[in-house]
Formats: C-alpha cells, sequence, structure tokens
C-alpha cells in the first residue's frame, strides 16, 4: 500500500517536472523565434526615396505620407515625384511657398480631370517615348469607349477611372507581381466596385460576377492555381475598353483561346441559327462567369444534357445528340479501364511503358473528340472517337497481354518443379537404393 | 569411361585419399541428425546468391540516377530477369533464416565445445557478415523503403559511443545518405562482403570436414552406433534437401515476389511503416522499447552497446560455456539459448504486428 | 530385377536431371541475350533516315516514358524538343504554315526554339539534342550544363 502510494507520488513528482520542462522549452522556442524577428528585421521605410525632394521628406516627417503609398511607384522609381501630378515646387524648404498656387500646386486632381491628368503623359508617344518606345499610347482614347468611360463622360461620379484599377499612388506595371493589376490581381481589383451591392445599386447589373467567376473552370485556374495563363476579368472583357463582349464578338472572345472549337462551331448551321436569333455562341451551352468544366452528359438526350433544351425527340438534332454521347461515354469508359489495367500491370511489376503511351495517345484523341463535338457532326466525331476506342482497346490488350504473361510465369515454374520434384523422388529411391545395397554387402 | 577420366585425373592430382577421407568419414544417424543438414542448406543458398548475383550484375548499373531505373528495367525488359531478382531476394532471406536454424542447432546440441571452439566463432562471424550483405543488399534498388531503412539503421549506428559518428560517417560515405552511400553499400555488397565470406566460408568447411560431425552427449553414450557414410549417403540426402529448397525458393519467387517499390527521394517524408529487413526486426523492436534514458547514458547507447555486448558473449560461449555434472536435470544453457529464442521470435512478431 | 530397378531409377534420375538442368539452364541463357532496348536510361532515340524526313514536317517519337516532337526546318535544320506542353498536358505539333510549334487545346505557341511566345504556357519546351550520324537521327536528352 505504502509502496504504491509512494509510486504515485514519484509519477506525479515526474509528471509535473515534463511539464515544467516543456513549458520552458515553449518559452525558448517563442524567445527564439523572436530573435530571428530581430535579426531579420523590417527595413526601414522609404529609405529608398529621394532625400532632396521637399515634398517627401517634410510629408515622412509629418506622417502624412499618402494612402497606399509604395516607394516602388514606377513614377517615383522614374523620377516622376509628386509634383509631378500635384504641382509645387519640390526644391523650396518652406512649406506654404512650395506648396503655393503660383508655383503651380494643384493638391488632390478634381476626380473628373483624372484621365486627362493621366493623359497628359500617357497620350503622348513624344513623351512616353523616352521612358518606354515601345508603350501604347491610346489608353485614355479607349477609356472612352469603355462603358466606364461613356458614363464618365456623361458625369456619372462613381464609375471606375485610371486610378481606380492602378492605384494613385502604388502604381506598378501589370507585369510586377506587386501591382494590382498583375494577372492574378485583376479579378480582386474588378471585385472591389463590382461584388459590393450598394456601390452597384444604381446600375442594375449583377453583382455575383466574381463569386461565380471564382469558381469557374478559369477562376480556379487563375485564383487556386495561380496559372497566369488562364484568362482574368480583362482577357474577356479588355483592359481600357472594357465592355462585354457582344454576340459578334463573344466567339471569338472564347476562340482566342479554344481555337478548334471556335473553328468547328462558326462552320455549323447551328453558329448560322444562332446568329440570326442573336443568341450567344458558346454562352447559350457554357454559360459565361460560372463557365464550368465541361462532361460529357452536356450533349445528348439525357437530364443534364443542354441540347434537350432547344432540339424535340426524333428531330435529327435529338439523334445527334444521342449518339455523340453514347460515343464519348464509350470511349471514356474504354480508357478508364485502359488506366485500371494499367495500374494492375504497374502493381504486380511488369512493364507498362508501352501502356502509357497508348493511353496518352488515347487521351489525346479524347480531347479531340470532345473538340469535335462542336461540329455538332456524329461522323466527324466517330472518326477521333474510333482511333480513341482503338488506343484505349489496344492499351487493354496490352495489359491483359502483362497479365497473361504474369500467369505464364507460374506455367513455367509448374514445369520446373515437374523436374525438380521428379528429380527430388528418384534421388529419394536412388539413395534407398544405395543404402540397401551397401546393408546387403555388410552383410 | 567414366573410370578411365578418373583415372587420368587421379594420375595427376591424386585425388584418392579425398575420396577415400570423404568415403570413411562417417555421419551419426540420431533423433537430431536433422539439424546436420541446416549449414548444407545454407551453403547451398549460399552458392544460389553468388549464381544470381553475378546474373544480376550484369543489368544493375549503380548509381542515383540508375540504381531504380536498371532493376526496373530488369524486372520488366530482360528474359527472366524477374526471376533471377526474385530468387536473389527470396535466397537471402531463407539463407539468414538457415543460419540462424542452424547457429541455434549447433547450440543446444553444444556443438561448439572442445574442440570447435573456432568452427562456432567464423560460424558466429559468417553470420555477421551475411546480416551485412542483406543490410547492404536492400539499399541496391534505391527505392523508398530501402533509402529510409538505410538512414534508419546506419543512424543506429551513430549511437555507438566515441567512435559511432566516425563509424556512421564510413558506412554512409558523408553525412548522410546519398548516392554516395548508394556507391559504398554497392561496393560491400558485391565485393568485399562475398570476399570474406568466401574466406571465413572456406575456414569453417575445412575446420568441419577435419574434425567430423559432432556427436551428441546421448549419441556418445549409446552402445550400437548408427552411422551413415558421407559419401555419397549423406551428400545425396544433402541434395535432395536442397532440391526441396529450390522448389519452396521458386514457389516464394513466383507467387510472393518483392515489390519494386517507389524510388527513393531524399526529399520526400519519410513513408508510414519503414520497416528493416526482418532478422534486424528483434533489434529496432527492442531499441524502441528501451527509455529515452536509462540512468545517465541515453536509451539508444545503451541498446547498441547491449546487443554488442551480447554478441560478444555469444560469439565467445564455447569458453564461458556453464558445464553440468552428468545427470543433472536443469541444463542452464537450454535455458539461455530458449529464453534468446523465444525473445528474438516475440519481438520480432510484434514488430510486425505494431 | 534388382538391375532393372537400379537402371528404371537411373533413367528416371538422368532424364529429370537433364529436364532440371534445361529448365535453369533455359532462363539462364534467355537473360543474357540482351532484350531488345539494349539500355536502363534512354539517353537517345534514332528517329530513323533522315533522306526519310522531308524539309519542313515533324514527328513524335518515343523517349523513354516521355514524348518528344522533331521538326526539320525550312533550312533543313532539325530540332527536337519534349512535346508535352508546359500548359496542360496536350501534345503539341508543329505548323507547317506557320512555321511555329503550337498547342491546340489553348492556342498556346512556342518558336522554333522551344521559346513560349503566346498563349497560356508558362514555360519553355525543353530541348533535346539533334546529330546526324552517317544520315541516321539520333535524337538524344539534353546535357546537364
Amino acid at each position: 500500500m505504502n509502496e504504491k502510494y509512494l509510486n504515485n507520488t514519484s509519477v506525479l513528482i515526474s509528471s509535473i517536472f515534463t511539464l515544467l520542462l516543456l513549458v520552458s522549452f515553449g518559452f525558448a522556442e517563442e524567445a527564439m523565434d523572436s530573435d530571428k524577428q530581430d535579426s531579420t528585421g523590417v527595413t526601414n521605410e522609404f529609405s529608398n526615396l529621394p532625400k532632396d525632394d521637399t515634398c517627401i521628406s517634410c510629408h515622412i516627417e509629418e506622417e502624412e505620407m499618402p494612402e497606399g503609398f509604395n516607394e516602388n511607384d514606377i513614377h517615383m522609381q522614374a523620377g516622376l515625384s509628386c509634383v509631378g501630378c500635384h504641382g509645387g515646387d519640390n526644391t523650396i524648404d518652406d512649406e506654404d511657398e512650395a506648396m503655393d498656387e503660383e508655383n503651380g500646386f494643384v493638391g488632390v486632381p478634381d476626380r473628373e480631370e483624372i484621365p486627362a491628368l493621366c493623359g497628359k503623359c500617357h497620350s503622348s508617344i513624344e513623351f512616353m517615348r523616352d521612358y518606354q518606345p515601345r508603350i501604347a499610347t491610346d489608353q485614355v482614347e479607349q477609356y472612352y469607349t469603355s462603358i466606364h468611360g461613356e458614363k464618365f463622360k456623361q458625369g456619372d461620379e462613381n464609375v471606375a477611372t485610371c486610378i481606380s484599377c492602378h492605384s494613385s499612388h502604388g502604381i506598378m506595371p501589370a507585369t510586377d507581381p506587386r501591382s494590382t493589376v498583375y494577372a492574378l490581381s485583376v479579378p480582386g481589383t474588378c471585385k472591389s466596385c463590382h461584388s459590393d451591392k450598394d456601390y452597384m445599386a444604381d446600375y442594375n447589373i449583377p453583382t455575383d460576377q466574381y463569386e461565380k467567376y471564382a469558381a469557374s473552370v478559369h477562376g480556379e485556374a487563375l485564383l487556386d492555381r495561380e496559372d497566369t495563363g488562364a484568362p482574368a476579368c480583362n482577357d474577356c472583357h479588355g483592359n481600357h475598353g472594357t465592355t462585354p463582349p457582344g454576340v459578334a464578338s463573344l466567339a471569338h472572345v472564347c476562340g482566342s483561346c479554344h481555337v478548334q472549337n471556335e473553328e468547328y462551331f462558326s462552320q455549323t448551321q447551328m453558329a448560322k441559327e444562332f446568329a440570326e436569333d442573336e443568341m450567344h455562341a458558346c454562352l447559350e451551352c457554357h454559360g459565361n462567369h460560372a463557365v464550368a468544366k465541361p462532361t460529357d452528359d452536356m450533349v445528348g438526350i439525357g437530364e443534364d444534357a443542354i441540347c434537350m433544351e432547344c432540339h424535340d425527340v426524333d428531330e435529327d438534332g435529338y439523334f445527334a445528340a444521342d449518339s455523340i454521347h453514347i460515343m464519348l461515354t464509350q470511349i471514356t469508359a474504354a480508357y478508364d479501364s485502359a488506366l485500371s489495367k494499367l495500374e494492375e500491370v504497374k502493381i504486380i511489376g511488369m512493364d507498362d511503358v508501352e501502356i502509357g503511351f497508348l493511353l496518352q495517345d488515347a487521351h489525346q484523341d479524347i480531347i479531340h473528340s470532345r473538340t469535335l463535338v462542336h461540329t455538332f457532326d456524329p461522323q466527324r466525331v466517330k472518326e477521333k472517337a474510333d482511333v480513341a476506342l482503338k488506343n484505349s482497346r489496344d492499351a487493354i490488350k496490352l495489359g491483359i497481354k502483362e497479365l497473361d504473361d504474369y500467369d505464364t510465369r507460374r506455367m513455367g515454374l509448374g514445369v520446373a518443379t515437374l523436374f525438380i520434384t521428379v528429380l527430388a523422388i528418384a534421388l529419394f529411391f536412388k539413395i534407398r537404393y544405395i543404402e540397401e545395397e551397401q546393408e546387403k554387402n555388410k552383410l | 569411361m567414366n573410370s578411365k577420366l578418373f583415372n587420368w585425373i587421379d594420375e595427376r592430382f591424386n585425388i584418392s585419399p579425398l575420396i577415400d577421407f570423404m568415403k570413411h568419414k562417417e555421419v551419426p544417424v540420431h533423433k537430431h541428425s536433422i539439424w546436420y543438414y541446416m549449414g548444407g542448406v545454407t551453403l547451398f543458398l549460399f552458392i544460389v546468391q553468388v549464381l544470381t548475383g553475378i546474373l544480376l550484375l550484369l543489368y544493375y548499373q549503380p548509381g542515383v540516377d540508375s540504381a531504380y531505373e536498371s532493376v526496373r528495367f530488369l524486372m520488366t525488359k530482360v528474359n527472366f530477369g524477374w526471376l533471377f531478382r526474385q530468387i536473389h531476394g527470396w535466397a537471402a532471406n531463407m539463407m539468414i533464416f538457415f543460419i540462424f536454424l542452424h547457429m541455434f542447432s549447433v547450440f543446444f546440441t553444444r556443438a561448439y565445445q572442445k574442440p570447435r571452439e573456432l568452427t562456432w566463432i567464423t560460424g558466429m562471424f559468417l553470420m555477421f557478415v551475411a546480416m551485412g550483405a542483406g543490410f547492404s543488399g536492400y539499399l541496391l534498388p534505391w527505392n523508398e523503403l530501402a533509402f529510409f531503412a538505410t538512414k534508419v539503421g546506419t543512424d543506429i549506428t551513430g549511437a555507438v559511443p566515441v567512435v559511432g559518428n566516425m563509424m556512421k560517417v564510413l558506412l554512409r560515405g558523408g553525412e548522410d545518405v546519398t548516392g554516395a552511400t548508394l556507391s559504398r553499400f554497392y561496393a560491400f555488397h558485391v565485393a568485399l562482403i562475398p570476399a570474406i565470406m568466401t574466406l571465413l566460408l572456406g575456414l569453417h568447411l575445412t575446420f568441419v570436414q577435419r574434425q567430423g560431425m559432432h556427436e551428441p552427449d546421448h549419441f556418445k553414450k549409446a552402445l550400437k552406433k548408427k552411422v551413415i557414410p558421407f559419401f555419397p549417403n549423406f551428400i545425396l540426402r544433402d541434395a535432395l534437401l536442397w532440391l526441396i529448397v529450390i522448389n519452396i525458393l521458386l514457389y516464394l519467387a513466383v507467387f510472393f515476389p518483392w515489390e519494386l517499390g517507389l524510388k527513393a527521394d531524399a526529399f520526400a517524408p519519410a513513408p508510414d511503416g519503414i520497416k528493416p529487413e526482418w532478422y534486424f526486426m528483434f533489434m529496432f523492436q527492442t531499441l524502441k522499447y528501451i527509455p529515452a534514458h536509462v540512468w545517465f547514458i541515453e536509451g539508444e547507447v545503451l541498446g547498441v552497446l547491449g546487443f554488442g555486448l551480447i554478441a560478444l558473449i555469444w560469439v565467445l560461449v564455447p569458453f564461458w560455456e556453464i558445464k553440468i555434472k552428468p545427470g543433472t536435470k536443469f541444463r542452464p544453457m537450454n535455458v539461455i539459448g530458449a529464453i534468446g529464442v523465444i525473445y528474438i521470435i516475440v519481438l520480432t512478431v510484434v514488430g510486425y504486428m505494431v | 530385377m534388382g538391375i532393372s530397378r537400379k537402371k528404371f531409377i537411373d533413367y528416371i534420375l538422368g532424364g529429370s536431371l537433364l529436364g532440371w538442368l534445361g529448365s535453369t539452364l533455359y532462363p539462364v541463357l534467355a537473360y543474357l541475350k540482351p532484350p531488345k532496348v539494349p539500355e536502363v536510361n534512354v539517353n537517345s532515340v534514332n528517329a530513323g533516315m533522315l533522306t526519310d524526313f522531308s524539309i519542313n514536317s515533324s514527328k513524335i517519337l518515343k523517349f523513354g516514358r516521355i514524348p518528344v516532337i522533331l521538326i526539320r526546318k525550312d533550312s533543313g535544320e532539325l530540332r527536337a524538343f519534349e512535346a508535352t506542353c508546359t500548359h496542360l498536358d496536350c501534345i503539341v505539333q508543329y505548323k507547317r504554315d506557320e512555321k511555329q510549334i503550337y498547342c491546340a487545346c489553348h492556342n498556346g505557341r512556342y518558336d522554333l526554339h522551344g521559346l513560349n511566345i503566346s498563349g497560356p504556357p508558362p514555360r519553355p519546351l525543353v530541348q533535346f539534342d539533334v546529330n546526324v550520324i552517317r544520315d541516321e537521327i539520333v535524337v538524344s536528352k539534353p546535357k546537364p550544363v
């Protein structure tokens, strides 16, 4: 009893000790972390700015730097300091004198002056040439053709101007990942106004584009996988001349990446009829902002089939849709079963290289077959689908051959084992015979 | 015809005495005779290892970029490549298994006693070297499991006091398990270890042939000793057993093939269930049970030193054996041996269950 | 009787011994015969005769597990690149009219140095070495720099 008590106490003491040890270790680690932070330390802000610019030196001292100021701003980097837009004289120490209207000081530019203010330099190739000879100078011109620009001209004070997207004091080129107009940042930049219900209230347009886009195949590629090749808002709507693509241009917008789909579609009877009825080419089936990864069930006569929204049972289109759907299902099923064969072959350690190659081909053929759906011609789909089917089936055959070979090994084993077993039995009798003879000789 | 050839050779090399020697050498027959065959099977498996090893060498290419690929190539593109790799893998495991059987049968029949002390010692060293062969060969396909098992295995070497770190670096050919380790293990596996084994095996077999088979106590006392000639009777029985072993080997190679696994990636996280080869399992498992610190010694150091000490004691068994008076029922050596066997079996099983 | 039994055993013994030797030697000999692809690491692949490969054309080769596109330019010069588009996993093609490497999936384009010049591809194609040895085209892995 006593001993047990003693044991319990010692356990208790040792666990408290361990706990203390752990805690102190935790602290030590924390201390080390903060040390690290100190040693890497944030560099002194604004250390790269010109020291002899009185605007900057004074505003830093007064801690009145504008919101969102970034010393890497391209204008700041190119030597165009505060006075470039705000006027005044940055060589004069005296505050009042430096910011005197007589010295050209304008202060915060009026909103309605902004496009013109930026355009003063950016619309002049003579001026811009010194900085970037191949830069475009049509941004302001384009801007006035955009929905933003048109409303701006009408005196709308809410619409985006240059600074809405490019920011005021942190402007960087679109290729700079820190920029508000960098490919990955564009959706967020547009969203800041377009997803704001109150802000957009007067315009009578939806505010769920970002939400839809973010969940779409494009949004997933751009925002989640950070694939800068995927389209952001401006890739379909344009940059400075931003406007919703119309019936005529939509197919071309999508076709700028999905070339073959557009090519096939534009040659069809359906394309003509769509145009006559003022229906958007790609959008009718795929949607716009929410465009999802297409499935094989989108074509056909099933519940999810879009074809059936227009086509009636027993129409030509009905049969075409059905046969295309059957082909697509067939080739994916064949491909999937070939894939599982490949897996089987891999696991048992047989040769899978050739099967892999066939499946690579089959995969390409399936992609192409799906693209050919846009011809709405079962015959053309069939040509490619047959190739896909053949490649998958060849892969399956090869897989079966490998699996068979694996079994033949067992057959081979049977032959070898048979010989060895017979040999063993014969040897057994030989030994017995020899020993019998030896016994006889002894006697 | 046969006798002509024999005479021709005999005339030149005088081999008749050798044959006579073998013919007159006798092998006792009694209830424990089966254990006489364990060494022979081990020898046979060693020969299988040498032959299949040579075959594998024809296609194997050591090196981080080629080791795994060449084994994969061997398995998929080379005719019967899979067979020889599987036989090599299975025969290795069976060889170690039969070494254990051989060693314990010798221990329990007390065949290590005078005058066979050196036979026992060479045998023990053969066992250690064979385990080294298994350990080094395991890494050669350069797959994930082998990579991490080698990492853990060589890490344990580092726990040896004073010289441990040096040994670890020497084994690994650097601070970490890298391509340099692979090159070293390759050299150990195909050159150094086979050479040492051949040498030790030569001694071991010479000793056995010179001294003849050991007779257990009960046999020594028997009035009528039943014996068979070593040649041809015993040799033929050996051959019979070898044939059975080949069959088992082929069966295992075809029906329970070793996986190739995934290629080793030094930067990948260690996969679950890294296990050493089964013959290291009991040691590996023991190290797990030793607390991090025992008194003032680190647990791992204690474990490594402990096993080192036990190995040394085991090697020296012929010199400290606890002798008993004739007629005593209690045999302390059997108890020690039984504890050893049970310990190894239990911890190995536990190691695979957990 | 004794003699015939002895002979019987000897025949069986000899026969099965031969069978066993055969079933051991056959795998060994088959093993020694070099396989069709004699090497593990495919470092180079034969792409056929230069004379059979017309100017301004291309073909896809199998390079181990990697597809490779071999192009013969107008000048007769040969270039080879990994054929998998760096964007997603489509196989690129050579556009004879545009003199560009083109990926049909998302309109990706590469120049004849494998450089991504338009569309979504984020990286250039990996270039392979091409040599012509006695009129035979040999494509090989780029040597590590």
